[in-house]
């Protein structure tokens, strides 16, 4: 490998890595509050995309409010989610949940498939130009970058919003303790919602960009990218959001690195390096080691 | 202590011994035709599966997503170690030891991992099996493995099944089955009571992944034809389905709930298109219901058990 | 402790006999024979209408069903109606076991057009022959599916012809004396056709990369083919990834012409590529552009029906339809054997061009090289190995 396909690569591994880092946000915003691996993130990140789609060839808009229509669109789908199916299960166990999560996964996958059919559609394509990038001997295009600058700005937001802002306290306090919060006075009903709603959009967003770049949505669009970007949060350690931003990146770099050097590979070694880094050190990469109370 | 142990066997054996030929009765004058047959023996393949699961998931408490990888190995070795020559029943054995292999060196290391973490390792670990197999050009890679004879038979799955549930139901009512529970309720306690709780894990995990692997060998020599994906993830995660609905640590409970959910698919067939879209739905609405404790089984009167059980011991 | 162990001889008695009344209901409803129970032939349609490959299977019986309200529409075979009698296989081998069970045994179809994809019809067809049920697969590709035994039709192509068929035309037609294959090493379609092509392409293959399933970014594979330069880049795989590795191997600055199989044709592949698919070249079964008059009235009939464009899956299935149909009438019966004997004997024109069987109960036809060109596919050549 040359040191100009070894930038590339590297490029191309940042690129790919801004896709899963982006998707990742939501899953461990969501984790992080209130302990659950929603699977049907990756579906609401399908939602999304659709959403984007139809305002963009029905209602004939431009990129930004497509965007915004299907953040809106993709945060109450993700409180309705939360409201209907996992509200009820609140006090049952993880692994409860865990499964209701992968029924709302299966309804809304096999739903839209029922509605929309399987066929992919494809964007419009003066919604965003994609142009290609030269940095002398490498390249790059413009989404790649808007995706990497957005998963960024995305996540020095979602720092802010939960460190600095109110909801952000209540946030932090319904994570630490559910009940104790809520004797605290804290809405905790509310503060989940807004949880939901803050992770959903940033799928909604995630799917419009992603829907953009590769030109192609389909109902089951989510699966593959759910998981990659789920095996990233975790990478990261799960429920900080740095975590998952880095996470992504590493992951997007490991990943293309060993496709370069031996294609098969590919699509086990994310899970081989996840399983080693865990074994190394269980709590992800950021993650902090706590100790176990008796 | 051991008479009663005795008689409930010899209770159980007499009363699986009807079913069958009741079933055998049905089926060879064709009041049973061939579909039903088929769905039935895919119960009790999945039942097999489930119970295995259940060992793991329930009694010991590790949240596993990869348990079908272990019934991929089984099929895959069974079906390849036949070509070069085995008979069936040492193939099916077969499979079953090279999938308990893989699950004692598997669950050595990662056993150590808890909760969230355990469950993206295993599921990774599924998928690289899935990976691995379509990379074995011997095996028919992504094409899949064809020409497997169909000598999966109905009393074979039946009494693999009945094996299954003796040998679980022993183990888990021993002193080994104590230490797994006790694995589950409080890993720290029963590391401070002299448990050694990593032994048990791995324990629950290598004597699992045999009876996956059995499972495996049955299905491919019922299906005649096998190939990496089906094996996926997504299998894994229809095993956690039964295995939580059924109750927590609850033989019957998960017996009834592997067969309700491994025919609900195929009740829905009427519904053409929107077959699977009913299917999450009714998953969705009986997890909400049985978290609201509106019990299935006080409708059905068939998962009833004494004692306590439900969410609050379920694994997490 | 005794009540648990019968409630769970119990719970199994009772979750089978659930099985088992409703099978008594259909054992005894469909005592019939073969199918023709009540003035109508029923014919069994399986594949994926649900799971990540539904768009093929929606296509392929969308193409069946037209036939059928053709036909109907004519008076039905032998003056009896047809009934496609459709289940979903989901894409994955054991449904589609479940679902052939059911046809064969509860709706006591005569015989079933499908399953669409490979591995369900690898799956499906050891069955079919037990029961002696003709199927004939109009997509189902590889080699081994027929390979059951003389029950099994298909009227596509299989996997290695293709693969071939495209090795012989980079070299005769493209002059390429390079060519690197990037294909889906999960995707037994995709693997079936590069092995193919490796095998048989006499130029030197520079480099061959895979991907996995669900996969959309292949920049790292693109990025090191790139500096070989190939003549020719062969992607197997359908037109909803290779419209994205299209795209992404001219951004990547790859100009090698780009070869692939049936799985390219489909409008989407211009919606999604864009400019980038222009100027590949790929093998099928028909040429949308081709003036026969099958084509014409089928292009016409569907558009007519479903207000969009056939892709392959509906022309292939509706071949396979029309082949099954006209066997029935034929044989003047539903009875598998002479259906089967007017099958091996067929010789008709049809959507996808001239079709008969050979002894291995193939589709003996010669391909159509496509091009794509200007957002439009047009007939660039026949070919044949």
């Amino acid at each position: 490998m040359t040191f100009v396909e070894f930038l590339q690569q590297l490029i191309n591994g940042l690129s790919l890595g801004s896709v899963y880092a982006l998707i990742a946000l939501g899953y461990t915003m969501v984790y992080g509050i209130i302990g659950l691996i929603n699977f049907a993130h990756c579906d609401i990140y399908m939602v999304g995309a659709y959403i984007g789609f139809f305002a963009a060839t029905s209602l004939h808009l431009p990129f930004i409010p497509t965007l915004i229509l299907a953040m809106a669109g993709a945060g109450i789908v993700g409180v309705l989610v939360e409201r209907i199916a996992y509200r009820p299960l609140r006090k049952a166990s993880n692994i409860s949940l865990l499964i209701t999560a992968m029924g709302v996964s299966l309804l809304l996958e096999n739903g839209f498939n029922c509605i929309f059919g399987g066929d992919p559609r494809s964007y419009p394509h003066n919604i965003l130009k994609q142009t290609n990038i030269e940095l002398g001997p490498v390249h790059t295009d413009s989404l790649h970058l808007i995706i990497l600058t957005t998963s960024l700005v995305l996540m020095v937001l979602l720092q802010i919003i939960i460190y600095r802002t109110k909801i952000g306290k209540a946030m932090r306090a319904t994570s630490a303790d559910k009940d104790a919060a809520a004797l605290m006075g804290i809405n905790v009903n509310a503060t989940i919602s807004a949880t939901f709603a803050i992770g959903s959009a940033l799928a909604g967003a995630a799917g419009v960009l992603v829907g953009i770049l590769y030109n192609s949505i389909d109902p089951y669009m989510g699966i593959q990218p759910g998981i990659k970007a789920f095996t990233a949060a975790v990478f990261g350690g799960i429920g900080l959001i740095p975590g998952a931003f880095l996470g992504g990146l590493i992951l997007g770099v490991i990943e293309t690195f060993v496709t370069a050097w031996y294609s098969p590979l590919a699509g086990a070694i994310g899970f081989i390096i996840l399983i080693i880094i865990l074994i190394i050190k269980p709590s992800g990469l950021l993650g902090k080691k706590v100790s176990e109370k008796v | 202590m051991m008479k009663t142990y005795v008689k409930k066997l010899v209770a159980f054996l007499a009363a699986s011994a009807v079913v069958f030929v009741v079933f055998s009765l049905l089926l060879s004058n064709g009041v049973i035709n061939a579909y039903y047959k088929q769905i039935i023996m895919t119960v009790c393949i999945n039942i097999i599966l489930a119970l295995s699961a259940n060992l793991i998931i329930n009694f010991t408490g590790q949240l596993t997503l990869g348990h079908s990888a272990f019934m991929a190995i089984g099929a895959y070795a069974a079906a390849a170690i036949y070509r070069v020559g085995l008979p069936f029943f040492f193939s099916l054995i077969f499979g079953s030891l090279v999938a308990a292999l893989f699950g004692f060196l598997i669950g050595l290391p990662t056993l150590r991992l808890k909760g969230d973490y355990l469950a993206i390792t295993t599921m990774g670990f599924c998928q690289i099996i899935v990976v691995v197999l379509q990379n074995i050009p011997q095996f028919g890679g992504a094409q899949g493995m064809t020409g497997i004879p169909a000598d999966t038979t109905f009393a074979w799955v039946f009494f693999s099944m009945i094996i299954t549930i003796i040998v679980l139901y022993h183990v888990v009512n021993s002193r080994q089955g104590r230490a797994m529970i006790s694995v589950r309720e409080d890993e720290i306690a029963a590391e401070a009571m002299g448990i050694n709780t990593t032994h048990y894990k791995v324990m629950a995990f290598t004597l699992g992944a045999f009876f996956a692997g059995l499972a495996g060998g049955l299905y491919a020599f019922l299906m005649m034809f096998i190939e990496p994906t089906q094996f996926n993830y997504f299998k894994s995660m229809d095993l956690v389905i039964y295995v939580v609905l059924g109750g927590s640590g609850n033989f019957a409970g998960c017996i009834a709930s592997t067969g309700i959910l491994t025919l609900l698919p195929e009740v829905l067939r009427f519904l053409g298109n929107y077959r699977m879209v009913v299917y999450p739905l009714l998953l969705i609405i009986i997890m909400i219901m049985r978290a609201k404790n509106i019990r299935l089984s006080r409708l059905a009167g068939i998962f009833r058990r004494t004692g306590k059980e439900g969410d609050n011991n379920a694994a997490a | 402790m005794l009540k648990k162990f019968v409630a769970c001889a119990l719970s199994v008695v009772l979750v089978s006999g659930f099985a088992g009344c409703s099978g008594n209901a259909s054992g005894q409803g469909g005592s019939m024979a073969g199918g023709a129970a009540g003035g109508t032939i029923k014919i069994g349609f399986i594949g994926p209408l649900t799971g990540s490959a539904s768009s093929y299977g929606q296509s392929s019986q969308r193409g069946l069903q037209l036939l059928e309200e053709q036909t109907n529409k004519a008076g039905g075979i032998n003056g009896q109606k047809v009934k496609v009698v459709s289940v979903d296989d989901e894409g994955k081998p054991a449904s589609a076991v479940n679902g052939g069970q059911k046809l064969i045994n509860s709706d006591k179809v005569a015989a079933i057009v499908g399953p669409v994809t490979s591995t369900s019809a690898n799956s499906l067809a050891p069955i079919c022959q037990r029961y002696n049920i003709p199927m004939i697969t109009g997509t189902g590709t590889n080699v081994n599916i027929t390979k059951s035994g003389d029950c099994i039709f298909r009227t596509c192509f299989t996997d290695p012809f293709q693969g071939k068929i495209m090795a012989k035309f980079a070299t005769d037609d493209r002059k390429a004396k390079t060519a690197a294959i990037l294909y889906n090493n999960g995707d037994d379609y995709s693997k079936g056709l590069s092995e193919a092509f490796k095998s048989s392409f006499t130029g030197t293959i520079v480099d061959t990369e895979t991907y996995n399933t669900g996969d959309k970014d292949f920049n790292a594979q693109l990025t090191k083919i790139a500096p070989h330069k190939p003549d020719v880049l062969f992607l197997p795989d359908y037109y909803s990834v290779v419209s994205i590795i299209m795209k992404e191997a001219r951004n990547v600055g790859i100009k090698s012409t780009f070869l692939g199989g049936d799985g390219f044709d489909s409008p989407e592949l211009f919606s999604i590529g864009g400019d980038a698919v222009n100027g590949a070249y790929f093998s099928d079964h028909y040429s949308a552009t081709d003036p026969s008059k099958e084509v014409a009235q089928f292009i016409k009939d569907y558009k007519a029906k479903y207000n969009s464009d056939p892709d392959a899956f509906a022309a292939l299935t509706y071949d396979a339809g029309k082949v099954l149909f006209d066997s029935i009438k034929k044989a003047k019966s539903t009875d598998a054997n002479a259906v089967k004997g007017a099958m091996k004997a067929y010789n008709g024109q049809l959507v996808c061009g001239n079709i008969k069987f050979d002894s291995d109960r193939n589709a003996v036809k010669a391909a159509v090289i496509i091009k794509t060109q200007g957002g439009k596919e047009t007939f660039y050549k026949r070919f044949s190995a």
